[in-house]
Order: structure tokens, then sequence, then C-alpha cells
């Protein structure tokens, strides 16, 4: 029985680290409709600024995470302008081969300036160690991460449906001429959520760093699992992604703990049952 | 005019290598990519070798040819093999990260006159795909088998193994297996996890759960060496009193900065510890240091390709610089000389190195860097491994 609860605890947090990663995905796929592979790429600038921050400059955890969700949107808005606004609207093809190209040159800049070893982001004392809840020990920063993914999937909800802001994007996604002729303006809109999907990668890089640590191939390592979580959940819907991390979560974490041996094929066994049966994930929409 | 000159060419080509010659030695490793710092030590230790020792043989000078393979990839590390062979008409063939880009390339050494020595690939099975294979680094089996004689020693009769599941780390459970169940111990679990495993947690659950106690770990040097350290601490594993064996492929130097104080007290077998206290040790570390620019990036193999070029240096002394494999393999078997990591030889039987196997323990120096402190040596260990490849 304890076993049972602890491996609860373990697919819980593991779920709401990968909801904290993959959220921001889930909105530029689902809300701008733009496969945005570079997502990875993004969560590893804000890796590396947090590391920076708080490791070589010594300013402290709280400090490195603003800092790396304010440094990486400054870096991505150039980005958005320049690139991203010419690929809004255009097929799934173009789209790809221009976010694969945008990581594989994340990937050689961040290798050339920070070099190929793995950083840290040391933690707060507050988060260090562990706490006793009763029937097992388990990383305060775990707790912490759980905390996270459930403020960020309020925080979105709550933006997105009852928010002026959300009504806005949600029209602008719908039938953006429309929105436009009645006065939203569509390309404050885009960029603004582009802003906030990309400073989510970055938070989720910084917090999910005790599970996926930084290194410069990190945006192509994890690219497959934050796909398959935004497929799994349905792109742009936050319950439905929040459903798929927990569920994928848990079937990830028993899997490995009953049969290591069987890899990620309880994973991806999972996600073919879920996707037959729910081809637009979880929550998904008809187009 | 253009006809002269191709006709020149090949004349000149034919010619082949008279004395006072340019000598190419081959060199393919990963230089780009996932594992590019590993092939920046290959290019460290070469330099440092060639920074030392000159660049000239005798009246001939040794040029360095670098083919770059990102990540294990036979086809493309055999089609590297033959140009370096047919078209830069290399003399020498040397580097090899990974065992399957070796195991590609060894059916046309015969053909080609061509030596390989391996600086890193660490499969006992390679040395039996050719007899022109000559091997500076290390075998899983050759580093795995003391850390059971340590564990046994520390009075730990139950003992978890825990590995990533690929051919390397299937060497070290079945090498730690024989050496530990030699000695009385037993195997309480082995489990072999996939590569690309990131959430460590369950693991550690089935650590508890096995009642073991301890853990026999190994994990290719990298990024998730840094998880399962953590975890194994995290879950109270490390507090518990649990303790943790591993080759020193977990600990390697440049993952010991992010591994920080998490690292602190493990306990690791390995040939090689940038720290070894030897003068040797310390001329190599000061010019492989230049060499790779940054201090903390410098690695065990950098120190197989140092001692891969000082094997070819001799094989080259051995045949005056003439192509010829079979005797440049025959002049180093047995050759015995003081390398940065310790006395090592050449085994005439297998051409793999035997060498000094260190017990080492992550400490932190005066200044704050973290160091593998090596503490006890099991001298002279061949490779228990060969016996048992198939």
């Amino acid at each position: 029985m304890q076993t049972v609860f602890s491996i609860a605890v373990d697919a819980l947090a593991y779920g709401m680290v990968l909801f904290v990663i993959s959220i921001g995905l889930s909105v530029t796929m689902g809300l701008m409709r733009v496969v945005n592979l570079a997502h990875g790429g993004f969560a590893m600038i804000g890796g590396y600024i947090a590391s920076y921050v708080a490791r070589d400059l010594g300013l402290g955890y709280a400090l490195a995470v603003v800092a790396a969700v304010v440094f990486t949107i400054l870096i991505a808005i150039p980005i958005e302008r320049l690139l991203y606004r010419r690929i809004y609207g255009q097929p799934e093809l173009t789209q790809v081969l221009m976010t694969i190209g945008i990581t594989f040159c994340i990937i050689g800049i961040t290798n050339f300036i920070m070099g190929p070893t793995l950083k840290t982001i040391p933690l707060a004392p507050a988060l260090q160690g562990s706490a006793d809840i009763g029937f097992r020990t388990i990383p305060i920063h775990r707790l912490f991460a759980i905390l996270c993914g459930l403020a960020v999937a309020l925080g979105l909800w709550y933006a997105i449906e009852k928010t002026n802001f959300g009504i806005r994007l949600r029209a602008s996604v719908d039938n953006a001429a429309m929105a436009a002729a009645l006065g939203v303006r569509t390309e404050i809109v885009y960029a603004v959520s582009f802003a906030v999907a990309v400073g989510l990668a970055a938070f989720g890089g910084v917090v999910g760093s005790e599970f996926l640590p930084v290194e410069p191939y990190y945006a192509l390592r994890y690219m497959v699992t934050f796909l398959v979580v935004v497929s799994v959940g349905g792109a742009g819907s936050i319950p439905g992604a929040l459903a798929a991390c927990l569920l994928l979560g848990a079937v990830d974490t028993t899997g490995r703990y009953l049969m290591p041996e069987f890899g990620e094929f309880f994973f991806y066994l999972a996600v073919i049952a879920i996707i037959c049966i729910f081809p637009r994930g979880l929550a998904g929409r008809a187009k | 005019m253009k006809k002269a000159a191709i006709a020149a060419f090949a004349v000149m080509a034919m010619c082949g290598t008279a004395s006072a010659d340019v000598i190419k030695v081959g060199v393919v490793g990963p230089f780009s990519g996932p594992f590019a710092l590993q092939g920046k030590n290959f290019k460290a230790g070469i330099d440092a070798y060639m920074a030392l020792h000159g660049n000239t043989v005798g009246d001939d000078t040794i040029e360095i040819v670098y083919r770059d393979i990102p990540a294990a990839d036979p086809a493309q590390s055999k089609a590297l093999g033959q140009e370096l062979i047919v078209k830069e008409k290399v003399q020498y063939l040397a580097g090899f990260y990974f065992t399957p880009d070796a195991m590609a390339v060894t059916p046309v050494l015969k053909q080609g006159n061509v030596p390989m020595v391996i600086m890193n690939a660490a499969t006992s099975a390679i040395m039996k795909t050719s007899p022109l294979v000559v091997r500076t680094s290390f075998t899983t089996w050759q580093t795995s088998t003391p850390i059971a004689k340590v564990a046994s020693d520390a009075g730990v009769k139950k003992i978890i193994s825990v590995v990533s599941d690929y051919g390397p780390g299937v060497d070290a459970e079945n090498a730690f297996k024989k050496a530990f169940e030699e000695t009385g111990g037993e195997i309480v679990e082995a489990i072999r996890m996939p590569l690309s495993t990131n959430d460590f947690s369950p693991i550690m659950q089935r650590i508890k759960d096995s009642g073991a106690e301890g853990v026999f770990a190994f994990l290719p040097s990298g990024p998730t060496t840094l998880g399962f350290v953590k975890a194994f601490n995290d879950n109270g594993l490390k507090a518990a009193g649990t303790k943790f064996y591993a080759p020193g492929d977990l600990t390697q130097e440049s993952d010991l900065p992010a591994l920080g104080d998490a690292a602190l007290g493990i306990q690791t077998t390995f040939h090689y510890a940038v720290s070894h206290d030897s003068p040797e040790n310390k001329a190599f570390v000061e010019a492989a240091t230049k060499a790779i620019g940054k201090a903390e990036e410098l690695s065990f193999p950098s120190v197989g390709a140092y001692d891969g070029m000082h094997v070819i240096y001799k094989m080259i002394e051995a045949t005056g610089g003439e192509q010829d494999a079979q005797k440049a393999v025959e002049a180093v078997k047995g050759l015995t000389w003081t390398s940065p990591r310790g006395p090592v030889s050449i085994d005439p039987e297998s051409r793999h190195i035997t060498q000094n196997i260190y017990l080492r323990e992550v400490t932190k120096t005066a200044d704050g860097k973290y160091i593998n402190k090596e503490v006890q040596t099991f001298e002279k260990q061949g490779d228990p491994g060969l016996a048992v490849a198939k």
C-alpha cells in the first residue's frame, strides 16, 4: 500500500513537471496554430539564463526564475517579428522546417557560447532537501514543481476563459479577419500570446531542470515528449493538457517501477490507445 | 598541361611512402553533436602528446587527419574509414568513441594494411574482430570488476544492480555480478533502465523495496548521471545508508561541477582520474588543458588518446615509416611505459592495455573544486571480459 502511494506521488510530480514544460507548446499549437518545434529550445535558453544568474552570478533562485522568463521573452521578440510572423497560417510543413531550423541554430549557438557541459541551477535553500509526508520522504523541489503546475494551470485557464484578452485571443484564432474587422489588433494579440508561450517554456525549463538537466541537446532530446503531451491532451486545451500529463505521468512512472526493462513501451502504448479513441486528443476541438 | 599535372600526381601517389615523408594518422571521433566534448578530449590528448614529444618520428612528419562522426553510426564510420585509407592514404587509424563504429571498420584493416588504435570504445569483443587492433582505453569489464571487491571488503552482502539498457550497461552488470558472486555476495535484483530514462524516482523506490544494502549503477557519462545521483540523494537512500558503487563513467570530471555536493563520497573504480598524482600526469594535464582551453572539460578520453599516440609513435619507430600493419602491431605487443594514469603495458595476447584500476572517492578540494580522489589501487588489471566475449 505504501508503495502505491509512493508511486502516486512520484507520478503526480512527474506529470506536473511535464505539464509546466509542455503547456507553452500547447498554447502555440492550439491557439496560434503554429507547430513550434523550437519550444524546447526556448525552455533550454531559460535554463541557461537561470543557471548563469543563480550559479555564476550567485543572485539566488527566485531572481534566476524571473530573469530566465524575462530574458527569454526578450530574445524571442525579435525572432517572432522576423521569423514566426511569416509562418502564421502557413502549411504545417513550412512551419516544421522553419522551427526545426531555429532549433538547430539555438543548439549551435548555446553550445558555442555556454560550452557542451551540463549546467545546474542551484535551488533556493528552502527548496533543497526532502520533506517527510508521513509514509515517505519526497524532495521539497517536487512539491514546489507540483504547486507551480497547479498555479500555471489555474492562471492560464483564468486568462483564456475569463479575461478580456482571452476573448480577443480566441476571436483572433477562430477568425482573424473578422476579429480584425471588429477592432481587435490581432498582431498584438499574437505577439503577446507568443511571448506568454515562450515565457512558460522558459519557466518550465527552469522548474523542470531537476528532471531534465540543461545541456545543449535539451531542445532535441525532449522534443518528442512535449509533442506527445500536446497531441494527447488536445492542442490548446489547458484541462486537456493537464489530464494528459497526469495520465501519462502515472502510466510512465508505474511502468518504470514494475517493469523498467520495457522502457517507454507503456508510455507509447497509452499514447496509441488514447489517440485511437480520441483522435484530436482528450479535449481536442473539432476543426 | 592538365594531363601532365594528373600524371605527375599519379606518379607521386604511386610512390607511396619513402623516407622523410609525411605519415598520416586518421582519427575518427565525435567532434560535433551531443558527444562533442568527448571528441574534444580526443583532440586535446593528441595535441598534448604532439606538443610534448614533437610532431616528427625519425625523419618522418606526423600529420593528423580528423573525421567527424557525431553519434554511433556504423555505416558512416565504415565510409569514413575507407575514405581515410583510400583517399587520404593514412597509415594508421585511431580514435573511435563508440563500439559499433570501431567494429564497422575492423574488417577493412587487413586489406588496407592499416593498424587501428582504439582510444575509447570499451567493449571487449572488438579485439576479436581483427588482429590489427590495439586498444589504449579500458573496457567496462575492466573497470567494473574491482568495485565488487570494494563492496565485499566493506561487508556488503546484498546488492541491487541498476544499469542503462545498452551494450556497456549489460557488460557492467555481468562483470559486477560475476566478480561479486565470486566473493560470496548476492545480487538481489538486476534492473535495466532504458537509456532515455529521465525520472529515476520509481527506480529508487525499487531499490528501497529490494532490501539491498547497496546499489551498483552504470549509466553513460552525461546528463542522465546527474538525475540519477540527485534522485538517489533526494529519495532518502543516501540518508538511509545505502551504499553506492559504480565504475567511473558516472563521475567523469566534466560532469562533477554539475553534480557538486550531491556526488560527495561516491566511490567509483576507473583507470584514470585527472587528479592522479604523478609527474607524468602533471605534464599531461598542463599540456592537455592548454589544448582543450578549459580545465573543467578535461576527462578520461584524453588520456586514451594520449597513450594511443604513444603507441602509434612506437609503431612508426619500429617500421621506420614504412607501411606494414602486421609489423607495427607486433612491435607494440608487450610494450611497457609510464602513462599519465600510471604504469601500463599492451597485453601481447589481447592487444588490450593492462593497467592499474583505482578506487576513487569524490571529494571537495580546499579551493572548492570537486575531484575523484584515488584512495586504493588495483594493480595490473587485464580485461576479464575477453574470455566471455562472443
